[in-house]
């Protein structure tokens, strides 16, 4: 069999998939649910830092609104969990169609910039709201029945459950970029002032790729306060925002699979370094610095630039 | 008597006003940093709020372990921590110059984490407190509002420095090479004007404006690690609302959101932490290339 780049992404969705479904059987579930909502977040945050190359240094914002938005239908009005979780979507989503909005105007470190300020907004708010619970957040939100059928109170449920709405996203993500849209982002990412000379409304596309990113961190961050039937101040930190950087920036941005990896990664990391206070802090700055001096394509990119060259160095 | 405008005691509306002068001048301080080594290195310094605390961190280090006085510190805390940004910018933002300039960004994000992550494991969050100098203790009644000694020392100092800057850069021959190194620095190399040190050193100058906001507000607010994490934030609105283009727009800018900021705790207290975010807003609405800025 002929070895084609091409059907990387290919084999690599079905080796995902068979160590997605086989994993809980070997590692702990709550683990692995807590990678697959960071790996759909990371992958969201790629879409946008890796296919149009705006990086947005606020997207704990989505992440966070969702979770609290989830946790309070659930909890407080009784929704059913996936029910809970696409309200948290919407809501996340029209806060990327404003903060979009605003952000585009602006490229460049400026986007950055501008995006964490209203990530900022988004953390006064959930510190300052009545249904947030302030410094406690929302605490001890029930899992509930999915469709009233499936107990997610079973770990393993649960799991599975997770693992749908990644493989969904993900796939979605998959989808938008191998699409026509998808190319004119990456045309975007290469020149944009010569996608705006072939006709095309550069900021109209810039903007749906923040909605479509927003809303897909918020599917992440709605699911991730299921899991831990916990939505908190942590998710709308300025540092989680770092942290997804971190995680894309580490696998590879601009690859499909590398912010995955880079999620599983930080997720190890910190679940290891949980108890060593701020050395959590300091290891993951000391990665940021070593990804940004040694290697920028990061894990997977690298990878794959090494196949790409192989043949050629081995010719000669 | 009271005097009272819509209902205010005019007592409340003066301290939160002198409040809202001194945090605009740290911004004023901060954002200027941030705006000449933009000019210069066409990277934001993510460290800038980190090397903040790390003035403030020095100045005490300095009074605790070694006894040297709030001058001493004044000196001192600044010129190492240029001494840092310096070296920072020698042996690794040097090596980003011909990449994109995120990053730069995000070297200078991982680099603020080590640093706060460094501090809070040596010193905890909770804070520890420089006490006021002694020729500053104590205050002088102005008869409609009390003006603490300090605070006017601070507002001063910080306005001097942040106007010498200014007019270094806008009005002596130094000033000269530096804004047209900022335009063309290979015309300017030609010239036989050494550009890379020229670099080297307003890096660290930028830096240095941080170290001495940070002693300056040492014994303002509490010395602590997260001091310059949540500062700068805001010092980032500041510069997207005024652009980077002008110094002494980034000077106004940030005094006058911080006056903003203080009428705000005075009329809608819960908005005081919002407001600059929402002018940076309405700044991207109405002028998206911020109020003194121009399109690069």
């Amino acid at each position: 069999m002929t070895w084609n780049l091409k059907n990387g992404p290919l084999l690599g969705a079905a080796l995902m998939l068979v160590v997605l479904l086989a994993a809980p059987h070997m590692f702990y579930p709550v683990f692995l649910m807590k990678v697959l909502c960071f790996a759909l977040f990371a992958c969201a945050f790629n879409l946008l830092l890796g296919y149009v190359g705006l990086l947005s240094f606020g997207h704990a914002a989505f992440f966070g609104s969702a979770g609290y938005i989830t946790a309070h239908m659930v909890k407080a009005l009784n929704f059913d969990p996936l029910a809970g979780i696409l309200v948290g979507v919407m809501v996340s989503s029209l806060l990327g169609l404003v903060i979009g909005w605003l952000a585009i105007r602006r490229s460049g470190i400026y986007f950055a910039m501008i995006t964490l300020g209203f990530a900022q907004v988004i953390f006064f708010l959930s510190l300052q709201l009545k249904f947030t619970g302030g410094e406690d957040g929302i605490q001890g939100v029930p899992r509930g029945m999915l469709f009233g059928l499936v107990d997610l109170t079973d770990t393993m449920s649960m799991y599975y459950f997770v693992l749908a709405i990644f493989l969904c996203g993900f796939w979605l993500i998959y989808r938008t970029i191998n699409s026509p849209f998808g190319q004119v982002l990456k045309a975007i990412r290469e020149n944009e002032p010569r996608a705006r000379s072939l006709g095309y409304d550069t900021d109209r596309f810039k903007l749906m790729a923040f909605v479509i990113s927003a809303a897909l961190s918020g599917l992440a961050g709605g699911t991730k306060a299921l899991v831990f039937q916990l939505a908190s101040l942590t998710d709308v930190n300025w540092h989680m925002s770092g942290e997804v950087v971190l995680m894309t920036l580490l696998g590879g941005m601009g690859t499909i699979f590398g912010p995955a990896i880079g999620a599983l990664l930080v997720v190890t990391l910190n679940n290891y370094l949980a108890g060593f206070g701020s050395w959590v802090t300091i290891i993951i700055g000391a990665i940021f610095v070593s990804c940004v001096l040694a290697f920028r394509r990061g894990i997977v990119g690298e990878i794959l630039e090494k196949v790409r060259t192989w043949p050629t160095r081995h010719k000669t | 008597m009271m005097i009272q405008i819509f209902g205010i005691p005019i007592q409340a509306l003066l301290g939160q006003l002198l409040i809202g002068l001194i945090n605009g001048s740290f911004y004023a301080i901060l954002s200027l940093g941030l705006a000449i080594i933009f000019g210069l290195l066409n990277i934001i310094n993510f460290t800038h709020g980190a090397q903040y605390m790390l003035g403030a961190f020095a100045a005490w280090m300095s009074l605790t372990y070694l006894g040297a006085n709030y001058w001493v510190g004044l000196i001192l805390a600044p010129l190492a921590v240029g001494a840092f940004g310096i070296l920072m910018e020698r042996f690794m933002l040097r090596r980003l110059y011909h990449l994109d300039h995120l990053y730069g960004l995000l070297l200078t994000f991982g680099l603020a984490l080590i640093l706060e992550g460094v501090f809070r494991q040596l010193y905890g969050v909770s804070g520890l407190s420089y006490t006021i100098p002694e020729i500053f203790q104590g205050g002088v009644n102005l008869k409609f509002m009390f003006l603490p000694y300090y605070r006017a020392w601070v507002i001063v100092a910080s306005l001097s420095v942040c106007f010498a800057t200014w007019y270094v850069i806008e009005r002596t021959k130094l000033g000269a090479y530096l804004r047209a190194a900022t335009e063309k620095p290979e015309l300017l190399q030609a010239f036989g004007v050494n550009v890379p040190l020229m670099i080297t050193l307003t890096f660290g100058y930028g830096v240095a404006l941080a170290g001495f906001a940070g002693v300056l507000a040492a014994p303002i607010y509490q010395v602590t690690p997260v001091m310059g994490s949540n500062l700068i934030i805001v010092v980032f609105a500041v510069v997207v609302i005024g652009g980077m283009g002008s110094i002494l727009g980034s000077i106004v800018t940030g005094i006058a959101l911080g006056l903003i900021e203080g009428l705000t705790k005075v009329f809608y207290p819960e908005a005081s932490g919002l407001v600059v975010f929402v002018i940076m807003a309405l700044v991207l609405l109405l002028r998206p290339a911020g109020l003194f800025g121009r399109e690069k």
